[in-house]
C-alpha cells in the first residue's frame, strides 16, 4: 500500500519534471512585472527565491516527520 | 492551533528573515561589505544553540533532583540538537571569517574557545554512548552535563569578552547595542534570533518524542 503510494507519488513528479522541461525549451525572454521583479536589483531575488523554496521544503518534511511521530505517540497509547 | 502556533511563528519568523536579511539595505563598511548579511544567520545558530543547552542542563538538574529518566531524554535530545547548531555556527563562521578576517582559522579567542566548548559537548554525547547502563548513563551524563554547562558561559561569553578578539563586543572592537549597529539590521536580527531558537527547539522536540517512544517499554503507558 504504502510502496504503491510512493511510487505514483514518484510518477506525479515525474510527469511534472516532464512538462516543465517541455516548457523549459526555449529561453525566457518575456518581460511582465512578474520576469521584471526576478532580474531587477542583480538577480538578488532569484537567489531568494532560492532559499525560500529550500527552507519551505525542510519545512514541509518537519511537519510530515511531526505528524508521523503523533501517529506513534497516539498508536501507543493504551 | 493551540499547541502548534509557535511553530507557524517560527517558519514565518524565518521566512521573513531570510527575505529581508538578503534584501534590506545595510551600510557597506570595509571588508565586510555585504558579508555583513551574515549577522542574521550566522549569530541565530549561537543562540539556538544557547537555548538548546539552557534546556538541557536544566533537565540535567531536574533528572538529579527525581532521577527521572524522561528528563534525561530531554537533556541529551537538547544537547544533540544544541551541538548540531554549534557546528553549523562554527562552520559559517569559518567560512565568514575565509573572506573577511583573511584565513579559515585565525588566532581568535572566541573562536578557539568555542570550538573547546563545542569538543565538550561532543565528549558528552561519546560518553552517553560508551554506557551501556541506562540510570547509570542518565547519572553519570546529568552530571557530566551541568560542569559542560558551567563552562560553556565562560568560554564563548566571559573570556572571548576580555581579551582582544576579532570578534564583535571583544576587547577594543565594538558589540552589537542599539548605538553601533544599523537600525533596519536589528529589525531583521532580533527576529532572526528568536525564529532560529524556536526552530531549534521544535526539532529538539521532535528527537525527544521519538526518543521516548523508543524507550517506551521502559517507560510504561503513562503520558509522555
Amino acid at each position: 500500500m504504502i510502496v504503491r503510494k510512493a511510487l505514483s507519488g514518484c510518477f506525479t513528479l515525474f510527469l511534472m519534471c516532464l512538462s516543465l522541461l517541455a516548457s523549459a525549451q526555449q529561453q525566457n525572454t518575456e518581460k511582465g512585472p512578474v520576469n521584471e521583479f526576478f532580474r531587477s536589483n542583480g538577480k538578488i531575488y532569484v537567489v531568494v527565491g532560492v532559499l525560500v523554496i529550500i527552507f519551505l521544503g525542510i519545512v514541509l518534511f518537519l511537519v510530515r516527520l511531526d505528524r508521523k511521530i503523533s501517529k506513534l505517540e497516539q498508536r501507543q497509547q493504551p | 492551533m493551540t499547541r502548534y502556533w509557535w511553530k507557524v511563528l517560527a517558519v514565518l519568523i524565518l521566512l521573513y528573515t531570510i527575505i529581508a536579511g538578503l534584501t534590506i539595505q545595510i551600510p557597506m563598511i570595509g571588508t565586510n561589505a555585504e558579508s555583513s548579511r551574515g549577522l542574521f544567520f550566522h549569530v541565530p545558530m549561537w543562540i539556538a544553540m544557547y537555548t538548546l543547552f539552557t534546556i538541557s542542563v536544566v533537565n540535567s538538574l531536574l533528572y538529579l533532583v527525581k532521577y527521572d529518566l524522561k528528563r534525561d531524554v530531554a537533556a541529551s535530545s537538547a544537547a544533540n540538537v544544541g551541538t548540531f547548531f554549534g557546528v553549523l555556527g562554527f562552520a559559517t563562521g569559518t567560512l565568514w571569517a575565509t573572506y573577511t578576517w583573511g584565513s579559515t582559522l585565525p588566532t581568535d579567542p572566541k573562536q578557539m574557545s568555542t570550538a573547546l566548548a563545542l569538543f565538550i559537548y561532543m565528549a558528552y554525547l561519546v560518553l552517553r554512548m560508551s554506557i551501556q547502563d541506562i540510570d547509570k548513563r542518565a547519572r553519570i551524563s546529568a552530571v557530566f552535563n551541568v560542569f559542560a554547562f558551567a563552562l560553556l558561559i565562560p568560554l564563548t561569553y566571559i573570556i572571548p569578552r576580555m581579551v582582544d578578539s576579532l570578534h564583535p563586543g571583544a576587547g577594543n572592537t565594538p558589540g552589537f547595542s542599539k548605538d553601533d549597529t544599523d537600525h533596519h539590521m536589528m529589525m531583521v536580527f532580533y527576529p532572526a534570533m528568536v525564529g532560529w531558537a524556536l526552530l531549534g527547539v521544535w526539532l529538539y522536540s521532535l528527537q525527544m518524542r521519538y526518543r521516548k517512544l523508543e524507550l517506551k517499554n521502559i517507560f510504561g503507558n503513562d503520558r509522555p
